[in-house]
């Protein structure tokens, strides 16, 4: 467990814009009557968006207000959930996968390339457009060492890095230069990057032809349905 | 040589994303073909085909699908039942479901109609985990195609059952992967686990009769009916049925996804799809089978194991999620180990004493383990106290802290004692072995 708190300096205030109110409304219809609460991460999620990638109190309060909630709750589910930045983030935020599997293939290096690059771990670069942290297993090991870069137009997995890829990457991001998500190898995705040696068999997939289901033997028994 | 399986014999065809994930190519890689029939041979059917082809569910625990869909209450009260689908995918190693979410969106979503139907559930929420944001938007695009097509929403593929699909995300945290944080989490709290009982089969969503399954278990559930449960059942070995989506990373050649039968042997795996391990087999130092969570196994396990639930218990390890880390020979192990040790300090919700405790105190040790700065009767106190913690808390993230360590110190106690007897001699700790 390791505690998260909200950042000392606070905006003193925070207005939900029309398009986050939007977005949540659309949240709020997934779940029954009386249970908005249950949009509460994919508001907070949207409110980070719209305040440039961080959670500041004037915004937590507005959520609050805006679901009915007690401001307790709120702040307790953005200080338990990692994703939440309580603390201003670089324009590009960079998310670099610090677990086993992302450590045997050479995460370790790539924290070296972003503490020459930005800073210490956590810290935003100078100029405000690069930052990083260490974050726990993205679920995209068969493509380690990876990170996830958020920013203004969206979260992107970039996968089988390297020093130098990586570099390069950061480069690119922080001159404003077009930078292409996934794996920055010759894979497509998760297939070995020698070239899939599954799912090759020309064409068989688009033959799939409707057949007589197994096992019905007896009657399809329609109206059984249920009851006993 | 073992038998490897034809792609013929694949579920999920575009597992790579080399093929088109929208509907109209999915319907002809066999997606929603003949679902209104299946619906029509009733709910007894489904969960007794879903029992008799041996699926065991594909999320860590290995518990039988149709049995579980089957402790689903018979009648609907005037709680109504929900199906929520587990696609929080966190444990280190396992990257599967995030294929199926983003390459084969549809097998899951029909996946999900068929299960709700069975269990009489109108509603099912795929809880996404939150760093998969491409994830999510492509499967609900799916669910918007499906919706579109009639397949899901009133009256889905025409069969009279009206069906709602939803999907939910979180926001990075491993432990809402925990069948009941996660319905904590969905109800918009911190993802606290509950105690059980109640089972959410009883008081789950909303304190209604719910049932939690992973991505994987419900998405191969249409191919299952459709083929047949003795098809499914001829891989495997008996109580280990199926095909199964295996992550490899780690010191391979060449890291990747792939399906495969259950019970194929560990090595073949890893030489036929992986590239071998880095160096040639003889370079192999352990495996980590089935996630994280699992204790690690040495190479001489590794020669002829098997990959199954059962093999892979009997040699005091696990199949776990099957996504299996790879180690070579120029691995420090120790320090391996004691970075899941921080992962688990971590991801600890925080709510029992001796996980929370317990995961930090474990860490600490397990640091000055690889610096070697510790008293050869620490290794022991170490174990001791992983064993307070395992089976001693709310939910299993306590056991799962424990299990590498103890795996780690049951295969390689000799080098955590050397390493302490050279830094006391003044010499490098770790040298690692040439490849
Ligand atoms: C700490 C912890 C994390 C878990 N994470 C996941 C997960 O990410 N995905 C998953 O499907 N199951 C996860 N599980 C297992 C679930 O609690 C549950 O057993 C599973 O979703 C049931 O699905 P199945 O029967 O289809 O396997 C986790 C369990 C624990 C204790
Ligand atoms: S075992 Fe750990 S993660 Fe699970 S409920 Fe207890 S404190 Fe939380
Ligand atoms: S360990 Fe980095 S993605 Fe899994």
């Amino acid at each position: 467990m390791s505690a998260r708190r909200l950042a000392k300096e606070q905006p003193d205030s925070f207005v939900l814009s029309a398009a986050s109110k939007k977005e949540i409304a659309r949240w709020i219809k997934k779940y029954p009557k009386g249970r908005q609460r249950s949009a509460l991460i994919p508001a907070l999620w949207i409110v980070q968006k719209q305040a440039d990638g961080w959670l500041p109190a004037p915004a937590l309060e507005a959520v609050a207000l805006h679901l009915d909630m007690a401001y307790i709750r709120v702040y307790e589910v953005a200080t338990f959930y990692t994703m939440f930045n309580l603390a201003p983030v670089g324009e590009h935020h960079i998310q670099l996968c610090g677990t086993t599997p992302c450590w045997l293939r050479g995460a370790g290096d790539l924290k070296k390339v972003c503490e020459s690059k930005i800073g210490p771990k956590g810290s935003v670069s100078e100029d405000g457009k690069l930052s990083w942290i260490e974050v726990e297993c993205l679920g995209a090991c068969a493509n380690a060492p990876m990170v996830q870069i958020s920013n203004s137009s969206g979260d992107d997995y970039y996968e089988d890095l390297d020093t130098e890829n990586f570099g390069g990457l950061l480069d690119d991001l922080a001159a404003g230069r077009k930078v292409s998500a996934g794996p920055q190898s010759a894979r497509h995705t998760s297939e070995p990057i020698t070239g899939a040696a599954t799912l090759n068999a020309k064409g068989f997939y688009n033959k799939v032809k409707k057949k007589k289901l197994p096992n019905t033997a007896k009657k399809p028994t329609k109206k059984k349905a249920g009851a006993k | 040589m073992v038998e490897l399986l034809q792609d013929k014999d694949r579920i999920f065809t575009n597992l790579y994303g080399l093929q088109d994930w929208k509907l109209e190519a999915a319907m002809k890689r066999g997606a929603w073909l003949g679902t209104k029939e299946i619906l029509e041979q009733g709910r007894d059917w489904i969960i007794d085909n879903m029992k008799a082809s041996g699926l065991r569910g594909r999320g860590g625990a290995g518990f039988p699908t149709g049995l579980k869909w089957s402790f689903m209450p018979r009648e609907v009260t005037n709680r109504p039942h929900y199906l929520v689908v587990n696609a929080d995918e966190s444990e280190p190693g396992t990257c599967k479901d995030r294929e199926m979410l983003r390459h084969d969106p549809h097998l899951l979503i029909e996946g999900a109609l068929v299960a709700s139907f069975a269990m009489q559930a109108h509603a099912c929420y795929i809880y996404v985990r939150g760093e998969y944001i491409q994830e999510r938007n492509r499967l609900q695009a799916a669910i918007d195609q499906a919706y579109k097509a009639g397949l899901v929403g009133k009256n889905a593929c025409g069969s009279g059952w009206d069906f709602d699909i939803y999907m939910h995300h979180g926001a990075g945290a491993y432990i809402c992967g925990e069948e009941t944080a996660l319905l904590e989490s969905l109800e918009g709290k911190k993802g606290q686990p509950r105690l059980k009982p109640p089972f959410p089969a009883n008081a789950g969503l909303y304190g209604c009769p719910t049932t939690v399954n992973n991505v994987e278990s419900i998405a191969v559930g249409p191919t299952i009916l459709r083929r047949g449960a003795a098809w499914f059942k001829s891989f495997g070995r008996d109580n280990n049925a199926g095909t199964k989506v295996f992550c490899i990373s780690g010191h391979v050649n060449t890291p990747c996804n792939v399906e495969e039968a259950l019970s194929i042997p560990m090595k073949t795996l890893i030489e036929e799809y992986a590239g071998g391990v880095r160096g040639g087999w003889d370079n192999l130092k352990c495996v980590i089978p089935g996630g994280s969570s699992v204790p690690l196994l040495p190479r001489e396990i590794c020669d002829d194991v098997l990959m199954d639930f059962d093999a892979l218990s009997a040699v005091k390890s696990g199949l776990g999620t099957a996504g299996m880390i790879v180690m070579d020979k120029s691995t420090d192990v120790v320090a391996a180990i004691a970075r899941l040790s921080y992962f688990y300090k971590h991801e600890s919700c925080g709510q029992c004493t001796p996980c929370r405790e317990g995961t930090g105190w474990m860490w600490r040790v397990m640091e000055r383990m690889v610096t070697g700065e510790a008293e050869t009767s620490e290794i022991d106190m170490l174990l001791d106290v992983s064993k307070q913690v395992e089976g001693h808390t709310i939910c299993a993230l306590g056991d799962a802290a424990a299990w590498p360590i103890q795996g780690l110190i049951r295969h390689f106690r000799p080098e955590i004692e050397d390493r302490i007897n050279n830094y006391r001699a003044n010499k490098p700790v770790f040298v690692a072995a040439a490849e």
